[in-house]
């Protein structure tokens, strides 16, 4: 058998994982499993920016930023977490900048930033009595707090950790893809992978595990997600009992690439783009008068789809424009300062959104507007933790001894009900540093525990039996089906009836999946079976989906249910924690978001009081 | 915006090889109905779901940016979800692994040799100076520098299409180049000196022979070859545009 110990074992090598690796290594013997080279994780697709109040442009504060997150999030955002977030974003960028991350620079050479959806300040002229619609009126204005490497980011942040790991003598274990954990009496004590290029299996005896596996988009139809993303650990802990917070929460990007889903980054409005209907209308104006195109993504996703179903589409179609011309910024005065643009700077700015529409949709946007549709894009919920990604056992808030996680594939939580635009990468390395942080404590506290004997037997079991069934229908048939299910059912607009459904759906698919055979009987880079696994995640996920998605019967942030069209604090000011028994359907039940309370002459109010969320 | 849908059918042509069933690499093609809007990466994965669940490749994003799909396609490097079909001349589209790096199954090669390549020419920032409490200060003509190796996604297009590299696996080749030059010419950076010292060899940079196969087959559209010939022209007088002392 072929056995490996380490103190820590990180699941993933994205932004998360590798941060965290960054940290624990210094001080404990630390391995990253990841099914991908490190190079190929999707971190690397995030292109517009990082948040960080730095200020190096104008005056902001990690207040602001903590405000904008809780107000993005729809309030079901844990405000500790969020004040951390903000606050360790600062030292995070700093520290990103000292690894020789190569942020554009302003004129004094300090780190750039730009606009981003739903990231503001207070406008120093408002007016409550001033007539609407003009600058007076805006209660908060954009702010520039988005730190960028042109428009890919997310590169940089990938290839610079990849290049600390290298100078510090991380170990991988590349292409090795993990299937299942090792629990025992309530405590994590190791993983289980397949090395994929000899299909054999491995064991990894650990004091502490980090999820850190990203999302998994890959279960809906239209995403801008990679094909890796499928949710493996998530859908693994899913199995082993513990609980999935706020999945119902799925954000949509409302500028997708016709089609094909791919990601034009909102940084394209942040610079000064603007959104068309069939029409030539700019719609934002209607549905967020003040913040317009930077509204946040869920309401600008659905006032995408409203202006479909209005037939409004552009030709008809199931589309609208996103335009980045540099006469259409300059009409619309959108761009940052306000000064006029020219195409040259909009090419420096996006050279890869240009590309890509060059490439795929055979438009050049410094010329045309570019269709676009809204793509699933980003979980807000995942696995559980508290702020040092400790995993969290029930709504109790009790942790998992030896279990963490951090990025898209955790909730801990500070994206509440919707994610504001670049905080995804500030999340992945705040608590992927914070995490690799409290598994090196953990494990200089601590012995490694007795390893079970054969913990890779029902793994083993799984695959041999796979592997021998006869082949009765091609697993991508009930791929196809879950993912337009997940899309027309479970996507941007949900019901009652349209959630039952995909209820019913996805139980019928699980069904099937069990009686799936393989033509790859191979052991060598059989990825047929990966897929194949992969997929059961998918299900075992859009099953917790759908569930927490019916039993809140309200509309927050991203979760939008036409049979309840309004956020509801009186019922539903909770995180969902969907929980798996058996077989059967989940249970849902809720967790308190947290609160920060202030004590003002003896009387105790809220730091951030709910408001009702508009742009 | 290209509206054509029209649906065609094509001949899809690849090199199969499975240790586990065959003795040798060989030819099979497939009939595959394509539109307008499919990448190379598309029709193949149409094989691989719906006609031979058993071929062999890597991918990941599917939009150029992850690096996975390197392959030769119609003899060419390039990315296969970066190339579309509509842009190719024939109806018959071949198909292969990258050259140059041992073939694991079908279109994956054992991307090891290249990694260590890349790892052996000290891909990070070197400087041991204490940082500012915020960010070191860098000008934008500065960051413009070495703004274009700064793309790289180590897809090995560029490696696997050097003839030299060919000839030699122990070459470092066009991407190690790259990712070196990537830091000799980043104002922060205090490591040129050694990664000049580590390139200076009959396996560095002077195994080049300027074939620009590099250039063109770079998904990234970076000059690779000119990023070669300024690492060769630094070591030769010594000049990257900066003291790395101060």
């Amino acid at each position: 058998m072929n056995y490996h110990r380490f103190d820590c074992i990180i699941v993933g090598a994205g932004g998360a994982g590798m941060m965290a690796a960054l940290e624990s290594s210094r001080k404990v013997g630390t391995a990253v499993v990841s099914k991908l080279y490190p190079t190929r994780s999707h971190t690397g697709a995030a292109q517009g920016g990082i948040a960080a109040a730095l200020s190096n442009l104008e005056d902001d504060s990690w207040e602001n930023h903590a405000y904008d997150t809780i107000k993005g999030g729809d309030y079901l955002v844990d405000q500790t977490a969020a004040e951390i977030l903000c606050k360790e974003a600062v030292d995070c960028i700093y520290e990103l900048e000292h690894m020789g991350l190569p942020f554009d620079r302003t004129a004094d050479g300090r780190i750039s930033q730009r606009r981003f959806g739903g990231h503001t300040k207070p406008n120093p002229i408002y007016d409550p009595s001033a007539t609407p619609g003009t600058d007076a009126a805006k209660p908060r204005i954009p702010v520039m707090r988005a730190c960028h490497a042109a428009d890919r980011t997310g590169h940089m942040i990938l290839q610079t950790l990849y290049q600390q790991c290298i100078k510090q003598g991380v170990t991988f274990f590349d292409e090795f893809h993990m299937l299942d954990l090792i629990m025992v009496d309530g405590e994590c004590r190791g993983i289980v992978a397949i090395e994929i290029a000899t299909g054999q299996l491995h064991t990894f005896h650990a004091k502490s595990v980090l999820l850190a596996t990203g999302g998994f988009g890959r279960m809906f139809k239209t995403s801008s997600n990679a094909y890796a993303l499928t949710g493996d650990g998530p859908a693994i802990a899913y199995r082993h009992g513990l609980p999935l917070e706020d999945m119902e929460f799925y954000q949509f990007h409302p500028t997708g690439i016709y089609r094909l889903g791919i990601l034009l980054s909102e940084a394209c409005r942040g610079d000064g783009g603007v959104m068309f209907n069939g029409k030539g209308e700019r719609f934002m104006d209607v549905y967020a008068p003040n913040l317009k195109d930077l509204a946040s993504r869920d309401v600008c996703s659905r006032s995408i789809e409203q202006e479909l179903r209005a037939g409004r589409g552009v030709n008809g179609k199931d589309y609208v424009y996103l335009d980045i011309r540099a006469e259409t910024i300059n009409k619309y005065k959108t761009s940052p300062t306000g000064s006029d643009v020219d195409s040259h700077w909009v090419e420096k700015r996006l050279p890869d959104i240009i590309d890509f529409a060059r490439t795929y949709l055979g438009v050049d946007p410094i010329k045309e507007p570019m269709p676009i549709q809204p793509t699933a894009h980003y979980a807000m919920g995942g696995v559980p933790t508290d702020v040092h990604g400790r995993v969290l056992r029930d709504t109790s808030g009790e942790v998992v001894p030896g279990l963490y996680a951090a990025g898209e594939s955790a909730c801990v939580s500070v994206h509440g009900a919707n994610r504001l635009g670049t905080n995804s990468l500030v999340d992945l390395i705040v608590f992927g540093r914070r995490s690799g942080k409290d598994m090196a404590r953990y494990a200089l506290d601590r012995e490694f525990q007795p390893f079970p004997a054969n913990p890779e037997a029902p793994t083993r079991m799984a695959i041999d039996s796979l592997l021998s069934r006869p082949r009765t229908e091609p697993w991508v048939k009930l791929r196809d089906e879950m993912q337009k299910t997940m899309m027309d059912d479970c996507g941007v607009y949900r019901t009652e009836e349209r959630l039952t459904r995909a209820r019913d759906t996805i139980a019928g698919l699980q069904v099937r999946y069990k009686n799936l055979g393989l033509q790859d009987k191979g052991t060598v880079f059989n990825t047929n079976l990966l897929e194949v696994l992969e997929l059961g995640c998918l299900l075992d996920l859009s099953e917790a989906t759908v569930a927490s998605a019916l039993a809140r019967k309200e509309s927050r942030g991203a979760h939008s249910r036409e049979d309840f069209p309004n956020r509801d604090d009186t019922q539903f000011f909770g995180h969902s924690f969907a929980t798996k028994h058996g077989d059967g359907q989940p249970t849902v039940t809720y967790k308190n978001v947290d609160v920060i309370t202030l004590e003002k002459d003896g009387k105790t109010t809220t730091k951030y009081p709910l408001e009702i969320r508009k742009y | 915006m290209t509206t054509t849908d029209s649906v065609r059918n094509l001949t899809l042509k690849i090199k199969r090889y499975d240790p586990e069933r065959d003795e040798k690499p060989h030819w099979e093609e497939y009939e595959v109905e394509v539109d307008g809007h499919d990448r190379v990466l598309d029709v193949i994965q149409k094989v691989k779901w719906y006609q031979d669940e058993t071929l062999g490749l890597r991918r990941s994003c599917a939009h150029g940016v992850c690096g996975s799909d390197a392959m030769r396609i119609n003899g060419i490097n390039g990315l296969a979800c970066k190339v579309l079909v509509k842009n190719l001349q024939s109806s018959l589209l071949t198909v292969e692994p990258i050259l140059g790096l041992p073939v694991i199954k079908d279109l994956i090669v054992d991307m090891k040799p290249f990694f260590d390549h890349y790892k052996s020419v000290m891909p990070f920032l070197i400087n041991d100076d204490p940082p500012p409490t915020t960010e070191r200060l860098q000008s934008p003509a500065e960051r413009a520098r070495f703004d274009d190796s700064t793309k790289c996604i180590l897809c090995a297009c560029c490696t696997t299409a050097c003839p030299p590299f060919w000839g030699d696996q122990k070459y470092v080749g066009p991407a190690a180049i790259v990712n070196a030059h990537r830091f000799i010419f980043d104002s922060r950076d205090r490591g040129a000196a050694e990664r000049l010292d580590i390139l200076n060899d009959a396996q560095g940079v002077w195994r080049c022979r300027t074939v620009f196969n590099c250039t063109s087959a770079c998904p990234r559209d970076i000059k690779v070859t000119q990023a070669i010939q300024e690492v060769k022209r630094a070591m030769l007088t010594g000049d990257i545009g900066f003291d790395p002392s101060t």
